[in-house]
C-alpha cells in the first residue's frame, strides 16, 4: 500500500503527458466558429472607392465561393496576395473580397492598383458588419460558402500553395459535386 | 566564419557532456577515483565551450550580421544596443542557448565549490547535471540550431517583437532562467541521493544553498515580469493568470515548499522522501514551463515560437527526465528511513502545513492551466481558463496558510503548546486587531478582499516581528537585546526578513486588488479628470521619433486640492518594422499608491485623446516586498553553515566523516 504511494505521482505524471501528446497534435490556430454550417446572416456592402458594384450575401446563392478578409492595413494579407493572384488566374472559385476596417477610404483601392485585384467583387466593410456575420476573428481569413449560401469552412490565416492545395481546392471540389 | 564556430563549439560541447553523463557515473558506481574525478574538467570544458558559442551568437547580433537567419529574425541595425544584446535570448533558439549557459554555469559551480562534498556524491549530481545538458544540447543541434545561415542576406532584419523591447524586459528571461535551471541543481542533488540510497542532514545543508539561489533568482525574475506587465501592457493590471505567467510560479511555489522541508530534513531528519519529491516537483515544473511556452501546446500571447516538431522532442525529454526520475523516485523512495517523529502541532508540523498547502497551490495553477488542454484534447472544444477560477481557488487557500505562517516560527520542534505559542504573539494579535478596526471605520463597505488581504498582511508581518522581538528578548531583558539582535544567526534574519517581505508583498496586492481606480475617456487639451482626489490635467501631445519608433507623447499635470504633485508623459509607441504600436505607461509612485497615466488614439477633430488613468494603492508595495524577500533569502545564503567550501562546522564534520 505504501509502495502504491510511491508510484502515484509517476501515475499522475504520466495521465498528463498523455494529455500533451494528445494536445501536439491539436492546432492552437484552429479556431472552430460557431457559424460553421449555418447560412450567412444577409448582409448588403458599398463598393470599394473607384468601383462601382459592392457585394451583398445575394451574390454567394447558386455557386460555391471562397470569401476573403483582407485590409491594407494587415501585414499577412500581404503575404497572401499572390497566392490569391494565381487562384483568380486559373479561375478555379469566384473569389469575393471584404475590404475590412479600412479607416482611409482610398486606401483599399490603392492597395489593389499596386498589386493587383484578384477579386470578382469587393464590398466595404469598415464597420465590421459583413465581418460579424462571418464571425471574423481576424485578417487574412477566408469562408467556403457553399450553392446554398451556407458557410461549409473557415480558414484562418494565409491561404498558401500547401493549404490550398491539401484542404481548401479538394473541398471546393467536393461541395460542387452536391 | 564566426556562426559556424559557435556551432562547431556547441557540438562539442555535446560530445563532452556524453563524456560527464557516463564515465563519473560508472566510476562513482565502482569506486573508481579515477573516473569519478572527470566530472572536474569536464563541467569546466563545457562552460567554456557553450560560453563560446554564446559569444558567438552575441557577436553576430551586436554586429548585425544578417546571413545569420537568428539575426534575421530578430534583430535590426537601428534598434539601440541593449536590445541587440537580449534579442540574443529574446527568442527560442537563443533562449535555448541561455539555458544550456546557465545549466554549464551551474555545474561548474559545483565542480568549483564542491570541496567538500563526498566525490561519489560529486560525481553523481554533475553526471546527472550532463545527462538534462545532452538533452538541451541535441533539442538545440537537432531542431533549434540558432546558427544556421541565411542566403541570400537581407538588408535588414524584421527586429524584436517590441512588447520585448523594454529595459524590465531585457533582463526578466535571464533571472527566470537563474531561476528555472537553478532547480536543476537541487533535482540533481535528489537524484544522486536516490541513487546512492541516503539522505541526512548534510546532504540536505548541500542542497539547500542552492535551492535558496535559484529561488532568489526566480523570486527576482516573477516579480520583473509582472512588473513589467504592469507598466508595458498599459491596463494597470500586473498579474493575468496567464500560462506562462503560471508556468514560472508553479516553479515557485514547488520551489518555496522544497525550501522549507528541507529545513526539516536538515534539523530533524525526517519528511526525506517528501523533500526529495519536491526537489523533483520543482524542477518538472521548471521544464514544463519550457515545454508550455516553447511547443505550442498552450496558445497565449507569450508563445512566440509554437512549431509542433519541438513540441514532441521537448515532451520526449519531458517523458525521459520526468518520467525517469519519478520510476527512480518510486523504486528508491520508500527504503529512505527517517528518525525523527513529531506531533501535528509543532515547527515540523507547521513546515508540513506550508508544504501541503504550497504544492497544493501549485497543483490548482497546474489543474487551471492545463483544463484547456484537457478539455480540448477530449473534444470538448475551446475554452480559456481565466482570473476568476484562479483567484477563487487559490486565493482562500493561502489564507489559512498565511495566517498559520505567523505561528510557525514560535513554534518548537517536536511539540509544541498551542496556547502557549498563542500567547506569546498576543502583542500581534492586539496590532493586527486595531487595524481591521481602524479599517472598518474608516471604510466598513470597502472591498471584501481588499480588507481581508490587507488584515492578514498585518498579522503575517506582525507576528514575524514580535517573534524576532520574544528572540531577542526585547521585553525581558532590553538591555542586551540589541546584542542579541546582532548575534542573530544569518539564516533567521533570512526567515525574518522573507516572511516579512511576503507580508509587504501581500499588502501591495491587497491594495491594488481591492482599491484600484481606472477611468477611461477621450480628452481635450485643457480639460482635468479627477480621479482619487487628484486632478489630471490634459495638455495635449506632442509627435516625437525614437531610434527605431516614432512616438505620441501626452502630457498630463497632476495635482492635488491646487498643488501640483507631477507632471506624466506617457508615450504610444507605433515600430513601423512589424507595424506594432506598443503603450509605455507614466507611472508615478507614491507612498500610497501610483498614479498611471496611458494615452491612447487620438479621437475626435479637437486634437482629443482617449485616455486611460489609474490609481494604484500600495501596488509598489508589491515589488518592494520581493526586493525585502530576496534581501532575506540572500542573507540566509551567506549563513556560514551553508557557505561553499567554508571548513566544516562540527555538526556537518560529523555527517562528512561517516559519509567518506
Amino acid at each position: 500500500m505504501k509502495r502504491l504511494m510511491y508510484l502515484a505521482p509517476l501515475a499522475v505524471f504520466l495521465v498528463i503527458a498523455g494529455y500533451f501528446a494528445v494536445g501536439l497534435k491539436l492546432n492552437p490556430r484552429d479556431l472552430p466558429s460557431v457559424l460553421i454550417d449555418q447560412k450567412v446572416e444577409s448582409f448588403a456592402l458599398k463598393p470599394i472607392k473607384g468601383y462601382d458594384r459592392g457585394f451583398s450575401s445575394e451574390d454567394l446563392k447558386g455557386q460555391v465561393s471562397l470569401v476573403n478578409f483582407w485590409g491594407s492595413w494587415c501585414v499577412a494579407c500581404l503575404a497572401e496576395h499572390p497566392m490569391l493572384m494565381k487562384i483568380a488566374e486559373q479561375k478555379l472559385v469566384p473569389l469575393y473580397g471584404i475590404d475590412w476596417r479600412e479607416k482611409d477610404p482610398d486606401a483599399g483601392p490603392q492597395w489593389l492598383k499596386r498589386r493587383g485585384d484578384p477579386y470578382t467583387l469587393i464590398g466595404d466593410d469598415p464597420e465590421s458588419k459583413a465581418a460579424i456575420a462571418f464571425g471574423v476573428y481576424g485578417a487574412p481569413e477566408s469562408f467556403i460558402v457553399d450553392q446554398r449560401g451556407t458557410i461549409r469552412y473557415k480558414h484562418t490565416g494565409v491561404i498558401d500553395e500547401g493549404n490550398w492545395a491539401s484542404t481548401l481546392w479538394p473541398l471546393i471540389q467536393e461541395l460542387r459535386k452536391q | 566564419m564566426i556562426a559556424e564556430t559557435g556551432h562547431f563549439a556547441l557540438v562539442l560541447a555535446l560530445m563532452v557532456a556524453l563524456v560527464q553523463a557516463t564515465v563519473p557515473m560508472i566510476g562513482a558506481h565502482r569506486g573508481n577515483a579515477l573516473m569519478m574525478a572527470m566530472d572536474k574538467p569536464s563541467s569546466y570544458s563545457q562552460v567554456l565551450l557553450v560560453a563560446f558559442a554564446f559569444g558567438c551568437l552575441t557577436y553576430s547580433h551586436v554586429t548585425s550580421d544578417f546571413s545569420v537567419l537568428n539575426v534575421v529574425q530578430n534583430s535590426h541595425s537601428k534598434m539601440p544596443m541593449l536590445y541587440k544584446v537580449s534579442a540574443v535570448w529574446g527568442n527560442h533558439e537563443g533562449s535555448l542557448l541561455l539555458w544550456v549557459l546557465i545549466l554549464s554555469l551551474f555545474g561548474s559551480a559545483v565542480a568549483l565549490f564542491g570541496g567538500n562534498l563526498p566525490p561519489t556524491l560529486r560525481a553523481r549530481v554533475l553526471g546527472v547535471q550532463a545527462m538534462i545538458a545532452v538533452g538541451f544540447y541535441l533539442f538545440m543541434l537537432l531542431t533549434s540550431n540558432p546558427f544556421l545561415r541565411q542566403f541570400p542576406i537581407p538588408l535588414d532584419g524584421k527586429e524584436m517583437n517590441p512588447l520585448l523591447q523594454d529595459p524590465g524586459l531585457a533582463f526578466h528571461p535571464p533571472f527566470l532562467y537563474l531561476g528555472y535551471v537553478g532547480f536543476s541543481m537541487a533535482f540533481s542533488f535528489a537524484i544522486a541521493a536516490l541513487i546512492e540510497g541516503r539522505v541526512d542532514a548534510a546532504w540536505a545543508r548541500w542542497v539547500r544553498p542552492w535551492t535558496l539561489a535559484a529561488w532568489t533568482f526566480l523570486t527576482i525574475g516573477v516579480a520583473l515580469g509582472s512588473w513589467w506587465a504592469y507598466y508595458e501592457l498599459g491596463w494597470g493590471g500586473w498579474w493575468f493568470w496567464d500560462p506562462v505567467e503560471n508556468a514560472s510560479f508553479m516553479p515557485w511555489l514547488a520551489g518555496t515548499a522544497l525550501l522549507h522541508s528541507a529545513i526539516v530534513v536538515e534539523k530533524r531528519d525526517t519528511m526525506k522522501a517528501w523533500t526529495i519529491f519536491l526537489a523533483i516537483l520543482a524542477f518538472s515544473l521548471s521544464l514544463l514551463g519550457t515545454f508550455l511556452v516553447r511547443s505550442g501546446v498552450l496558445t497565449s500571447v507569450h508563445a512566440f515560437a509554437t512549431d509542433p516538431e519541438r513540441g514532441v522532442f521537448i515532451l520526449m525529454l519531458l517523458l525521459i527526465v520526468i518520467g525517469g526520475s519519478l520510476v527512480l523516485f518510486a523504486i528508491r523512495a520508500p527504503a529512505l528511513k527517517s528518525t525523527g517523529v513529531f506531533k501535528p502541532i509543532s515547527r515540523e508540523g507547521g513546515l508540513l502545513l506550508n508544504n501541503l498547502v504550497m504544492s497544493t497551490g501549485a497543483a490548482v495553477v497546474l489543474l487551471g492551466t492545463l483544463y484547456p488542454l484537457f478539455l480540448d484534447a477530449v473534444g470538448g472544444g475551446k475554452v480559456s481558463v481565466g482570473p476568476p477560477f484562479f483567484n477563487s481557488v487559490f486565493i482562500p487557500l493561502m489564507l489559512p496558510m498565511l495566517f498559520a505562517m505567523g505561528f510557525g516560527p514560535v513554534l518548537a520542534w517536536k511539540r509544541t503548546d498551542m496556547v502557549e505559542a498563542a500567547k506569546r504573539l498576543k502583542l500581534a494579535f492586539i496590532a493586527t486587531g486595531l487595524v481591521l478596526a481602524a479599517m472598518l471605520a474608516i471604510a466598513f463597505d470597502g472591498p471584501f478582499m481588499g480588507i481581508v488581504g490587507i488584515t492578514i498582511a498585518t498579522w503575517v508581518f506582525m507576528a514575524t516581528a514580535v517573534e524576532l522581538a520574544e528572540r531577542i528578548k526585547l521585553f525581558s531583558a532590553p538591555r542586551q537585546a540589541l546584542s542579541r539582535l546582532l548575534r542573530q544567526q544569518r539564516a533567521s534574519w533570512g526567515m525574518t526578513l522573507a516572511h516579512m517581505g511576503l507580508a509587504i508583498a501581500i499588502a501591495g496586492m491587497a491594495g491594488a486588488g481591492g482599491w484600484k481606480v481606472e477611468k477611461i475617456q477621450t480628452m481635450v487639451p485643457g480639460q482635468s479628470v479627477n480621479l482619487a482626489g487628484y486632478d489630471f490635467k490634459f495638455m495635449g501631445a506632442r509627435r516625437a521619433q525614437g531610434p527605431n519608433y516614432t512616438i505620441v507623447e501626452g502630457t498630463f499635470q497632476v495635482s492635488e486640492d491646487g498643488n501640483p504633485v507631477v507632471t506624466l508623459h506617457p508615450e504610444k509607441r507605433n515600430y513601423p518594422v512589424r507595424q506594432m504600436p506598443t503603450t509605455e505607461a507614466a507611472i508615478h509612485t507614491l507612498f500610497m499608491g501610483d498614479l498611471y497615466a496611458v494615452i491612447g488614439d487620438p479621437e475626435g477633430s479637437e486634437g482629443g485623446f482617449v485616455t486611460r488613468l489609474y490609481y494604484n494603492p500600495l501596488i509598489a508595495w508589491m515589488w518592494f516586498g520581493a526586493f525585502v524577500m530576496v534581501f532575506g533569502s540572500v542573507i540566509s545564503i551567506s549563513d556560514r553553515r551553508y557557505r561553499v567550501g567554508a571548513p566544516k562546522g562540527h555538526a556537518s564534520g560529523k555527517q562528512v566523516g561517516a559519509k567518506a
